[in-house]
């Protein structure tokens, strides 16, 4: 049973009430939000992912609550609980759904250290995977976004999930967090994307969530290898360039861009290790999008 | 005060047949663990059972998860010990590791899969000036310096305001004693220093005595009044009770002397009640008997404040008395800290500093 077979008034009742519990991908989080709009969201980006037991094993408790006190009312905020441990100050009350992500990529990040995790959007065509570190600003969600609307598999717009022993990627398809022009850029080059709501002002500026493609949702227990890492750079005006860089580099660069590099010690060493043994390097550039997608297609033909 | 509701002091002493226990009480145990920073801890102990690779795998990968913190901070520790031992030993000070470090470095069952944040040392109040002094040379400062805390600490406390590394951010806390001078129970720092043990292929450094160091850590849960880590703390003290009464023959004795010795027989009386009530440990009736000299006068009445705030610090745990039962034991610690003519104005003086605090945090 997945989140879309109940009605969305059922699920928005269910989640002001007890709170609901979900599956995303390997992980089963339980959200309990007294925010209508928060559980309408929810409904809408996760409508394919599976339902689970609120009596399950949980894995990350959540809660998007309005503070205690006059910040229920003035100036309105929200604030994020896990299991009753409140990691980051408030968000003003518009926020809410972001902060939901942002704090999931928080869980996730800070205790799933059997995972080398690193800050990447991650892509998938036939289980072989493009794993694509950058920092914000970079265009890496839009060319993932183009990507999974174009065909290709998502396993995650934010985290790349490096298991310690078999070398995989575990998908965590979940919502494609687009910023600022990138939204209008998806949304009139694809009729078919599902978009959040446009959420203003926020540290990133303005953002809002893209609807995962079913078909990443329902095959998001399978693992991927990992075959390409790619630095993508959106530069207004350029030509679309896919040049090889050097793998010490490449592999100090993937170290920075780990949440736990040195949390794992030598396992997070030896795992990067392999991970740039078995992987091919490159810097891309790029500012069509239509042009960039055939460089992809070309890549993946090529291997 | 109900200790059924704490699943996670069943499994940490082997006292749940682990294999039987449902998904939804796997959930409260590691919920409660982490609140109490013990899931590397359980991870630990359930390893040295050998049940480990033998629970669903959804659980038994948040406690593999929690070994790599405990593996790292492992890690940091002896790197930052080196760096501490660095800067004491130019001016021929030991190197004194209390609490956490010390288990580390000295191997002890306490120090596995315990998480910590702070590095605690103890410097004779003689040598303090000048081993702040190297400190600071070594990269060590006091970052948030307040006036007022300054003031507070130099003149009541028995420890320094913690300093900071300027480039590895680690924090230190240097003691020169292990109660504040105003207590009700003092400490002789000079009788500690004489008992020191030392550590094995570390040059100038040392612990202090594994008695010493239970006591120490009775002293600090029962006179101090921070029970966030209340339940951590009491299983620091089940750990060393039982590996050192292992160890040693005359090891209570031994406890029950010093305890004598130094006046901390109060703190120990606690420590080993609560430690046998919430962790089953393992103790000679004959010196229960004995530890009862230091048996307060209500004692019915500390169980109702004691046995809630040692609870895991988790929802699950708490009754509607809970949080007085925390912030009683917090003026407690005050009113056993100083006489109530300082105690008072410091208070309320807290209590002003909290509020313009979280008038700044909410303006912001």
């Amino acid at each position: 049973m997945n989140i879309g077979s109940l009605s969305e008034k059922e699920f928005i009742s269910a989640i002001q009430q007890e709170g609901v519990a979900f599956r995303v991908a390997g992980f089963v989080v339980k959200l309990q939000t007294p925010f209508a709009d928060v559980g309408k969201c929810i409904y809408l980006l996760y409508f394919d992912f599976p339902l689970a037991d609120l009596n399950s094993f949980i894995d990350f408790h959540m809660e998007i609550v309005p503070p205690k006190g006059v910040r229920r009312w003035y100036c309105p905020q929200v604030e994020f609980y896990f299991d009753g441990f409140r990691p980051f100050k408030p968000l003003p009350r518009d926020q809410a759904y972001a902060m939901f992500e942002w704090s999931f990529n928080w869980c996730v990040a800070n205790h799933m250290h059997n995972y080398f995790i690193v800050h990447a959007a991650v892509v998938d065509k036939d289980d072989k995977c493009i794993i694509m570190p950058a920092p914000p600003g970079s265009g890496k969600s839009t060319l993932c976004a183009s990507l999974v609307m174009s065909g290709w598999r998502l396993l995650s717009d934010e985290l790349a999930l490096l298991d310690l022993q078999s070398e995989h990627v575990y998908p965590i398809p979940r919502p494609i967090n687009l910023k600022n022009n990138s939204i209008d850029i998806i949304r009139n080059r694809f009729s078919n994307a599902v978009f959040g709501p446009i959420i203003k002002d926020t540290a990133k500026g303005t953002v809002s969530h893209l609807k995962p493609p079913e078909g990443s949702v329902l095959s998001a227990s399978r693992v991927s290898k990992p075959t390409w890492i790619i630095f993508p750079k959106y530069l207004a005006g350029s030509e679309t360039s896919l040049l090889k860089r050097s793998k010490a580099q490449t592999f100090m660069e993937v170290a920075k861009n780990a949440f736990n590099y040195t949390v794992l010690g030598r396992d997070g060493f030896q795992t990067l290790v392999k991970l740039i043994d078995a992987c091919d390097c490159y810097d891309f550039c790029y500012s069509n999008i239509d042009d960039a997608l055939e460089e992809f297609d070309k890549l993946r033909e090529s291997k | 005060m109900d200790i059924s509701k704490n699943k996670l002091s069943l499994a940490l002493s082997s006292s749940l047949n682990l294999e039987q226990v449902s998904c939804s009480d796997w959930d409260l145990i590691i919920r409660q663990a982490r609140a109490s920073n013990l899931l590397c801890k359980l991870y630990f102990l359930l390893k040295q059972r050998g049940v480990v690779d033998r629970l669903p795998m959804e659980v038994s990968r948040h406690l593999q998860a929690s070994q790599f913190l405990g593996a790292n901070l492992c890690r940091s520790v002896f790197r930052e010990v080196d760096y501490i031992n660095a800067a004491l030993k130019s001016i021929d000070l030991p190197v004194v590791l209390l609490k956490g470090a010390a288990y580390v470095v000295r191997g002890a069952e306490a120090g596995n899969g315990r998480l910590f944040s702070d590095i605690d040392i103890l410097v004779e109040k003689k040598h303090l000036e000048k081993a702040e002094e190297s400190l600071k040379h070594h990269g060590w400062f006091n970052n948030d310096y307040d006036e007022y805390n300054e003031k507070y600490y130099r003149t009541w406390m028995h420890e320094i305001p913690a300093l900071t590394h300027i480039k590895r951010d680690s924090v230190l806390d240097v003691h020169h004693a292990i109660t504040p001078p105003t207590s009700n129970i003092k400490s002789n720092t000079g009788k500690l220093i004489c008992n020191l043990e030392s550590i094995e292929g570390m040059e100038n450094v040392f612990t202090l005595s594994s008695v010493d160091l239970i006591l120490h850590s009775a002293v600090h849960l029962f006179q101090d009044g921070e029970f966030d880590h209340g339940f951590r703390d009491l299983v620091d003290l089940d750990s060393l009770i039982r590996e050192f009464s292992e160890q040693d023959e005359i090891f209570w004795e031994r406890l029950t002397n010093r305890s004598v010795e130094l006046g901390f027989q109060r703190p120990i009386y606690y420590a080993i009640k609560y430690a046998k009530l919430f962790l089953n440990t393992p103790i000679p009736h004959a010196w229960l008997q004995r530890i009862e000299k230091g048996r307060p006068t209500f004692p019915t009445l500390m169980d109702f404040f004691f046995g809630r705030a040692l609870m895991p610090a988790h929802s699950t745990c708490d009754d509607r008395f809970t949080s007085f039962a925390r912030w009683a034991l917090y003026i407690r610690a005050h009113y056993l800290r100083m006489p109530l003519y300082l105690l008072i104005p410091h208070l309320i003086r807290k209590a002003y500093m909290k509020r313009m605090e979280k008038n700044k945090t909410a303006a912001e």
